[in-house]
């Protein structure tokens, strides 16, 4: 008996009775989901801010520190900013080290937690450039933004095209004496932008 | 080796001021879990709801993983079962060896730990290297992690930077969890662009998408599996959900219950390699399949591994991690441990005060509580009872069973806390942790007796 076989079987035997699986409960709505969204990406450590249009977004990204500071930059938005290195030109992700800020689009915003949804067409031709990036933009659209996870789940295709990641602030930790720090081994600083 | 819970803790409890900070953090996490819940008003049914859809995978495991492994397999990604930790490491280590893997970028896993996954590699030659940046600690230290989503919860700032400059070079005296953070950013990342594969556990397999989604906050996982080909995930079998739209209900559990986020920084899916890579996933039992079949703890399958009832805990905040047996420490790991190995991990189930707040706590509601004092039975009934508790059971079992007796003892007990005896000899080293009650005037027999003679009068 092959070790699938053993398991499974084991597992049946030991199965108890069937039990219907629940209704999931109603997650909580925001009167304002966007405002809701913004202040959210600021209390997991984030940056946020709400422009008008293409030309605004443009205007706010040159505004942004760590972008006038970049010397490596990446944009894989049209329109915002630009990439003074094509990731879909190399061809190994390592080459990507030393990227000071990249610029992405997400797909979807969590008016709950901050999160951005980014699949993985809009990453380019390498998933790790989100993490590797010394300094992380996204964008969102306003329309794209709901209350809360379950509402996010009812939106998005997670298995198309067979990659995607629920960005939520900067990357952080709290493993020595549980002091937060910002910047562990994703980007130091995460602005999201919503557009409209 | 001393294996006794009590002893352990009695060790840790000695350095009162470190215990006295490692009971407050971890309250405050507890704390912060509170506030987290607090900002959901549908939290107690969405408990519910993860509870039921826990409930329900596990009823039918067998047609779920074998729907995970179809639609997996559709998208390219290779799937494996094993046995038992063995037959893990075994796999594992095979595919590391046929891409002629040197250096390894792992990302937290309990399972691999509780496979022996670092030691069985290193042994052949490999160099793994723990990413997340508690876990690296405990690596460095060589010692195994004091708590489950907090390895080194256990360390003081100014240990980790003696920690630091014996062995990643790093200046002397450092302890600035800031400074220290960046050295470990720069450390690992040179390792991140150096190994060949990566490894990571599973938070949930999705069956009706056939993939794996990976939480962390600091992106380990991320960089650990985005740069090199080869990426190993291996997942127990309690691992898989039915759907994608249940990872709604539990993403809006797990981390406020963790440590009060609204989610976790990154919460990765991966459905398919990357191009030109491969992505294996290597499905376990090593043990649940039994636990399944035991009606009274199969809820303990439930678990999604947050921790909070390891921070709830006034036993766990007031012994720490190393004070239990098995590797997974707390309510959870008492629950796990004692089913297990009932001998090695006897007397975790009695490392409990019985009140219930893990239970309270619990995201998955397992009945952990009644589960720790299930065990407790068992564990009698095998006749694996700790010596002087066998010994007080049997008195406590006799005196319960003759009231005159029963009087005569509690009489022996009020005269015997009226005369301090808690202040000398053997009495005040069992005191010494406990706040004794003053001894009441009347007792509750005699409160009784009066009651009804006035009633009656």
């Amino acid at each position: 008996m092959t070790a699938r076989e053993a398991i499974l079987s084991a597992l049946r035997r030991n199965a108890p009775t069937t039990v219907p699986p629940p209704d999931h409960p109603e997650g909580m709505r925001f009167p304002d989901p966007v405002a809701q969204f913004l202040e959210s990406v600021k209390a997991v450590g984030g940056a946020s801010a709400r422009v008008a249009d293409a030309a605004a977004l443009q205007a706010a990204l040159s505004a942004l520190p760590v972008w006038a500071e970049a010397k490596k930059t990446v944009s894989l938005v049209p329109g915002a900013g630009h990439s003074t290195l094509d990731p879909d030109a190399v061809a190994d992700p390592h080459q990507l080290e030393g990227v000071d800020v990249a610029v992405i689009a997400g797909a979807l915003g969590v008016a709950e937690n901050g999160a951005v949804w980014v699949p993985g067409e809009n990453l380019g031709r390498h998933r790790a450039i989100f993490v590797i990036t010394e300094h992380l933009v996204l964008t969102v659209r306003a329309a794209d933004v709901v209350s809360n996870m379950q509402e996010a789940y009812e939106r998005i295709r997670i298995e198309r095209p067979g990659y995607g990641v629920f960005i939520s602030g900067p990357s952080k930790t709290a493993d020595i004496e549980q002091a937060l720090v910002i910047g562990a081994h994703g980007a130091r600083s995460c602005s999201v932008f919503v557009v409209g | 080796m001393n294996t006794f819970h009590a002893d352990k803790a009695a060790a840790f409890a000695r350095d009162v001021p470190h215990a006295h900070w490692h009971d407050t953090a971890l309250w405050f996490m507890r704390v912060k879990r509170d506030r987290g819940a607090g900002s959901v008003p549908e939290w107690e049914k969405l408990r519910n709801a993860a509870s039921g859809i826990k409930a329900h995978t596990l009823s039918r495991l067998a047609d779920y993983l074998e729907e995970f492994e179809r639609n997996a397999k559709a998208n390219g990604i290779q799937v494996h079962w094993a046995r038992d930790g063995a037959e893990h490491n075994r796999i594992v280590g095979g595919i590391l060896e046929a891409h002629g893997v040197k250096l390894v970028a792992k990302s937290k896993s309990m399972l691999t730990e509780e496979c022996g996954l670092n030691p069985y590699l290193e042994a052949r030659g490999l160099e793994i290297v723990d990413t997340d940046l508690g876990e690296r600690i405990v690596q460095l230290a060589h010692e195994p992690p004091s708590h489950i989503v907090m390895p080194a919860i256990h360390k003081k700032k100014e240990q980790i930077g003696e920690l630091f400059h014996q062995t990643i070079g790093t200046a002397e005296g450092l302890s600035d969890p800031k400074v220290l953070t960046e050295a470990a950013r720069q450390h690992l990342r040179r390792k991140f662009l150096g190994a060949q594969a990566g490894l990571s556990g599973v938070n949930f397999a999705i069956a009706d998408t056939g993939g794996i989604v990976v939480v962390t906050n600091e992106g380990n996982a991320d960089m650990g599996t985005s740069l090199p080909p080869l990426h190993i995930a291996s997942m127990g079998v309690e691992k898989v959900i039915p759907r994608a739209r249940d990872l709604g209900v539990f993403l809006r559990l797990l981390a406020r219950s963790a440590t009060g986020q609204p989610i976790s920084t990154y919460t990765t899916h991966f459905h398919a390699p990357l191009r030109s890579g491969e992505l294996h996933v290597v499905i376990v039992d090593n043990g649940r399949s039994e636990i399944l079949g035991r009606e009274t703890f199969r809820r303990s399958l439930s678990c999604i591994r947050c921790g909070a009832c390891l921070n709830t805990c006034p036993v766990y905040r007031r012994s720490g991690g190393y004070s239990y047996s098995y590797l997974i420490p707390g309510p959870i790991g008492a629950v796990l441990g004692a089913q297990r190995d009932p001998v090695a991990h006897a007397s975790l189930p009695f490392a409990s005060s019985l009140c219930g707040s893990c239970s309270d706590v619990c995201p998955v509601k397992i009945d952990l509580h009644h589960e720790i004092l299930a065990l407790r039975e068992e564990i009698r009934s095998r006749k694996i009872l700790p010596g002087g508790k066998r010994l007080s059971m049997r008195i406590a079992g006799v005196v319960l069973r003759h009231p005159a007796l029963y009087r005569a003892f509690g009489w022996l007990a009020r005269s015997l806390l009226r005369a301090g005896v808690a202040r000398v000899g053997p009495g005040a080293t069992w005191a010494r942790q406990r706040e004794l009650p003053a001894a009441p005037k009347e007792t509750f027999r005699e409160l009784w007796k009066k009651e009804r003679e006035e009633k009656v009068a």
